[in-house]
């Protein structure tokens, strides 16, 4: 698997680092426990496309949002996180 | 047909003409008492347990494929319970106990052999920890030995006792740990289950649930058609969040793809099963021959059962530091499987939220060795609907109210598990 990371270019995917699911959004304060038992816990771990956030670790250290396909592991779109947040 | 010496005899004089298929191969019921989805080994063993312990023979299994295709047939057969945690030391020790007495239980060759499992320390501070948790197991019951660094030269003098990095100071010995035959013990329990009335469904694929008053679940639609049943229970360790959507809910898992490896065929090498501390590797080695192996996880969410490199030369790099002889076998094969990583590393046996459906998931990569006492205990919850005392721990409901059975301490990062 290669990942294209939008500052480097290709890159094989030793270079990064997975964080996991990019939809959980972190609840607001007095969202109270139930919110955040479902952020910190529970995952739609989809069986097809997700957007994942992945970490450049040795290369340009930027976090991307991967959208990938868990079943072939097909790679559609790469996204700097901070534009993909805006 | 019983098996037995004599059977065998029987059979090798009249040519083997006489052999019948070990289990029964059946077509779907309309409606059964409990419908188990996933033919693997945690499913086959619920069904003779069900049968056995609780009378309950009214059951099918219900298979997308055929048995044992999935992760029963993907792992690397290691059979322990030299775990550390109480909530998870009775639960794999009650295994480990089944295992010993498997083979008489279903009157078939599992091939169990306890040859021990070594895991070795390469630092002070690790030595320590192992000291704690062979205290913990052998406060249990469990047997475990501290070796020093002669003592495990006694086992494996093959080792790279003085590797610059990572000396071997000594190891944490479980004498009954050891290997079973993944397919043997899939075959075992179908048939020992299937002789007591379970049907088991093959190439039925589960899409969807049927809905009763209260949206209770009634049974469920398959590729080969609807099946009502009182009680359904899903074993689909790796797809566990798929089937979990279509009842309408979500689950602490991530499914992450685990490689293994095994080399070409050589005479018999290592005794039993190493591990390394310092890396993440472990080997063993088959009756046939192969040297079997692996290491970690690919670490990102997949449902591909294929892996990628750097998994590969890290599992190698792993073997040539403990083992540099390794590196003369040439690798036979290497295949993926899907694993249900849960948020704590630890399974769930549980009630679902949604009522009349039973929920065995989150086996991370140590299902294989969990499967009698997976089996047992996912039985009694469903026959009696209360959890086996071996089992208590293993609730859904852990996460949210922070009772986590987190064996490493990596908190809610599945990938760390």
């Amino acid at each position: 698997m290669r990942v294209k990371c939008p500052y480097c270019g290709d890159r094989d995917v030793h270079e990064f680092v997975y964080r996991g699911d990019a939809a959980p959004v972190r609840p607001a304060a007095d969202a109270g426990e139930a919110a955040f038992a479902d952020y910190v816990y529970l995952r739609d771990n989809p069986a097809g496309p997700i957007a994942e956030h992945w970490y450049h670790a040795q290369g340009c250290r930027n976090w991307l949002v991967v959208e990938r396909d868990t079943r072939s592991h097909a790679i559609a779109a790469v996204r700097l996180a901070r534009e993909a947040a805006r | 047909m019983r098996y037995s010496i004599f059977s065998l005899a029987r059979q090798a004089l009249s040519g083997h003409r006489g052999w019948r298929p070990a289990w029964r191969d059946a077509a779907p019921r309309d409606a059964y008492d409990v419908v188990i989805v996933g033919g693997g080994g945690h499913g086959l063993a619920t069904a003779h347990y069900l049968a056995r312990n609780h009378g309950i023979t009214n059951v099918a299994v219900i298979e997308k494929g055929w048995i044992g295709g999935g992760n029963a047939g993907r792992n690397t057969t290691i059979i322990r319970s030299n775990y550390g945690l109480p909530g998870n030391i009775p639960f794999y020790e009650w295994s480990m106990k089944l295992w010993e007495g498997l083979e008489q239980d279903l009157n078939y060759n599992a091939m169990v052999s306890q040859r021990g499992v070594l895991n070795l320390y390469h630092s002070d501070a690790q030595r320590d920890a192992y000291v704690r948790r062979g205290n913990a197991m052998r406060l249990h019951g469990v047997d475990a030995e501290l070796l020093d660094r002669e003592g495990v030269r006694r086992i494996a003098p093959f080792l790279n006792f003085d590797n610059a990095r990572f000396p071997i100071q000594g190891g944490l010995l479980q004498p009954r740990g050891g290997t079973a035959r993944h397919d043997a013990v899939v075959w075992g329990y179908a048939r020992a289950a299937s002789a007591r009335g379970v049907d088991i469904v093959q190439n039925a694929e589960v899409t969807g649930f049927l809905r009763g008053p209260g949206g209770r679940i009634a049974g469920v639609e398959t590729s080969r058609g609807t099946i009502r049943a009182n009680k359904v229970a899903v074993a689909v360790a790796g797809n566990s969040s798929r089937v979990a959507a279509m009842a309408g809910f979500r689950l602490p898992i991530e499914s992450h793809v685990l490689q293994a490896f095994v080399s070409e065929a050589l005479k018999p090498l290592i005794p039993g099963v190493i591990t390394f501390g310092a890396g993440h590797f472990y080997v063993s080695q088959s009756d046939k021959g192969g040297l079997v192996f692996g290491g970690d996880i690919d670490g990102y969410n997949s449902y591909a059962q294929r892996g990628n490199l750097p998994v590969v030369e890290d599992v190698c790099e792993g073997g040539m530091a403990i083992m540099p002889m390794i590196g003369r076998a040439r690798l036979l094969r290497s295949w993926g499987g899907i694993m249900d990583m849960s948020m704590d590393g630890s399974p769930i046996i549980d009630h679902a939220p949604v009522p009349g459906l039973y929920l065995n998931a989150g086996w991370c990569y140590g299902g294989f060795k969990a499967t009698p006492a997976s089996g047992w205990c996912f039985a009694h919850l469903i026959a009696r609907d209360e959890p086996h005392p071996v089992a208590t721990d293993f609730r859904l409901d852990r996460f949210a109210a922070g009772r986590m059975v987190d064996e490493k301490g990596q908190g809610a990062q599945p990938n760390l598990h």
